[in-house]
């Protein structure tokens, strides 16, 4: 009977996942659809689903006024800089914070989460002028800076809570055989961190590569990443719902290719120490 | 000998290197609709002509407004022409932003800029930027619904004739809308709608000491006469509707009417993305009989940041994009029906051109838009559907969501307007007015 009940339970939150996931994915889905529809079915009502004449046109008129392999380079740059950057920045940053607290340590945490919650429109400006100072409008080492700034808080606070999970005593061990501080971090603690490293690196990267307030406004003609590419096609003044969804669905592809293919490393990592 | 070759050497080697400083890339932003992406795919010939070469930065209309208004406002360098409209050439020309177009060549000929376009993009006289294309609204309506409801679409309509068709073409069992316009909350979407509408009917944002007016009878006048229509004869949810959306319920045959932009005009006649292609008239925008109609003016325009490094550059590229030979490009290439519309003069003089079903309502709609003079009552700002001021977009933009959650029965149109007042008043009194 319990057994009944189980299987019961599980029947129905596999069909509860099942539907929050395809609603949270019809979205991309709808988009990916649209991108093989005419401009007039993009916008027939009712809605096709998938009885339109299918075609690849928006994707040739795409490829024929942008340079989509330029935006493309950009954001795996920009994505991949700043990810590096900043987990060469916080990985010896939560080790001191997971090993070596101080008094202020959860402060400092709390600090640099609030950091997050200042609206990006409010520095604009400074960073703007800064940027002009320091020559780095429409550069990609610009972006790769801004980003991995913006995005240290969460990095910090993500290896933060997995380097906790890992027991000091193995720390201490390898300390007392002699390891030196860059041993310990290098060889010991992060080996063992692998999974949680691994999921803040593909959640950075994700967070980097879909960052569209900051690649938008200090970037011009050279350093615009893919979400450039998709502002370029969006008008309050035409209907070009198909060829929008078009370069949207070429600038999602390489992340959500990544995505599929890291999944069960992401889920792992994600929930890495969540149960015991 | 030696001598001479090394002379020969050197003119050379200077007219190769002067050859070289001439020919530039100049960086452009603009914005993405049908006449900007064509003149991007005939910058070869521009190229082609001057040597220079360009870079393209396509952003949204709204994007693109904060994009190039943080760039110039920090002297931030990044773009040689900048795509702005008659809102900001006034503006940004009184701040010394822009570089004047005092100097254009006499082949450009100036004087064949449509003056209400030039009277918009100057300032104290100078034109500061060049149309591209300019624009207007006026009715588009489906001739078919209009003769089975028994009427006939004078050519200036007034707006008690608007509302008794909009009824009598209702059909809501067939999903068709008497009347769609613009609801959706915006400066440049319900509010410069709403703002063009009022000015028909006397109402005017600030008298003529920078007071605002939205407690006036005008005001009240205009907001009801408007949710009535629509909550009578409108689509569903039409407090959401903007442009496109509207737009995307003509072309479907879901309109009776709409009242909008005249670039609309080419889109809801070309029967690839329309169905009701051939059934389509035009009319200019209504008005109440006190001498002001509904139609606004607008002009997307190219203008050259001050402190470019490329200037002559840009102005050879904006002298080329808004010429006369460049329409005859595009008409060559594409037609007439897709030559930018709204500029020049010349244009509407061209018996091909007036062969277009909306030339001629086009060109009258654009000539009877007065931006120094666009209320009944004076007013100490110019602008039609806005007034040129750098608080009005702030302040519009709020304005009109208390009108769109009206439109949206949220609220009632009493209190929209008091919020309206006190919006606008707090807002005005915080700038020094």
């Amino acid at each position: 009977m319990a057994r009944a009940v189980t299987s019961r339970r599980k029947t129905i939150n596999t069909a509860l996942a099942w539907g929050v996931g395809l609603i949270i994915f019809f979205p991309i889905l709808w988009t990916i659809l649209t991108s093989f529809k005419t401009e007039g079915d993009a916008i027939a009502y009712p809605p096709k689903f998938l009885f339109f004449d299918w075609t690849l046109e928006n994707y040739s008129v795409v490829q024929e006024r942008s340079d989509y392999m330029r935006y493309l380079w950009n954001s795996v740059i920009i994505a991949g800089g700043s990810t590096l950057l900043g987990i060469i920045i916080a990985v010896p940053a939560a080790w001191s914070m997971a090993f070596v607290p101080s008094k202020r340590t959860k402060d400092i945490l709390m600090w640099m989460l609030s950091t997050k919650m200042l609206p990006a429109v409010g520095v604009l400006y400074p960073i703007y002028l800064m940027f002009i100072k320091l020559g780095l409008l429409d550069t990609r080492i610009g972006l790769v800076i801004v980003l991995m700034l913006i995005n240290l808080p969460i990095i910090v606070w993500m290896l933060y809570t997995y380097f906790k999970e890992i027991p000091g005593e193995i720390l201490e061990a390898a300390r007392m055989d002699g390891a030196t501080l860059k041993e310990e971090i290098l060889h010991v603690l992060t080996p063992m961190a692998v999974p949680g490293i691994a999921s803040t690196i593909l959640l950075n990267v994700i967070l980097a590569w879909n960052e569209a307030f900051w690649t938008l406004n200090l970037t011009a003609a050279k350093a615009g990443p893919l979400t450039a590419f998709i502002a370029s096609y969006s008008s309050p003044e035409g209907l070009f719902y198909a060829k929008l969804s078009a370069a949207s669905t070429m600038a999602i592809a390489p992340i959500l290719i990544l995505g599929w293919f890291s999944q069960k490393q992401l889920v792992r990592g994600l929930t890495f120490g969540a149960v015991k | 000998m030696y001598l001479r070759n090394a002379l020969c050497a050197a003119m050379a080697l200077t007219l190769a290197a002067g050859g070289a400083a001439q020919a530039e890339s100049i960086t452009i932003a603009t914005v993405n609709n049908g006449d900007m992406i064509r003149m991007q795919g005939l910058t070869e010939d521009f190229t082609a002509k001057t040597g220079h070469t360009v870079e393209w930065v396509t952003l949204e209309e709204n994007v693109l407004r904060q994009r190039v208004t943080t760039d110039i406002s920090t002297n931030g360098g990044q773009f040689d022409i900048m795509t702005i409209g008659m809102y900001e050439t006034p503006i940004w020309g009184k701040n010394g932003w822009l570089v004047p177009l005092d100097d254009l060549s006499a082949d450009y000929d100036v004087a064949d800029i449509l003056p209400a376009m030039s009277g918009g993009l100057s300032y104290e006289g100078t034109l500061y930027a060049a149309p591209f294309y300019g624009e207007s609204s006026m009715v588009m309506y489906r001739t078919d619904l209009m003769e089975k409801a028994g009427l006939s679409m004078p050519e200036a309509p007034t707006w008690e004739f608007i509302r008794e068709a909009a009824a009598a073409m209702t059909d809501r069992d067939n999903d068709i809308n008497g009347i769609c316009l613009r609801g959706k909350a915006g400066w440049g979407e319900g509010g410069a709608f709403i703002t063009a509408m009022s000015n028909s009917f006397g109402a005017r944002w600030f008298d003529e000491s920078w007071k605002p007016t939205f407690d006036s009878e005008a005001w009240a006048n205009t907001l009801n006469f408007y949710k009535g229509m629509m909550d009578e004869s409108g689509p569903a949810g039409y407090a959401t509707n903007g442009f496109n959306e509207n737009l995307s319920l003509f072309q479907q045959g879901k309109c009776g009417m709409w009242i909008d932009a005249t670039v609309a005009a080419s889109f809801v006649t070309n029967p690839n993305d329309s169905t009701v292609a051939d059934s389509v008239g035009f009319a200019l925008a209504p008005d109440n009989g006190l001498g002001k109609r509904s139609n606004w003016l607008w002009a997307w325009a190219l203008a050259i940041p001050a402190g470019t490094q490329k200037e002559a550059a840009a102005k050879e590229f904006i002298e080329w994009a808004t010429s006369k030979s460049y329409i005859e490009l595009v008409a060559a290439k594409e037609g007439w029906a897709n030559v930018p519309p709204g500029a020049r003069t010349s244009l509407y003089e061209n018996p091909d051109y007036l062969a277009v079903p909306f030339a001629k309502m086009t060109l009258e709609s654009i000539l009877s838009a007065d931006p120094n003079n666009p209320t009944v009552d004076p007013v100490p700002y110019v602008g039609i559907q806005f007034a040129a001021i750098p608080e009005f977009a702030g302040i519009a933009t709020d304005v009109s969501q208390e009108f769109s959650a009206a439109y949206a029965g949220q609220q009632t149109v009493e209190e929209a307007l008091e919020k309206a007042q006190a919006i606008a008043t707090d807002a005005m009194e915080a700038a020094g007015y």
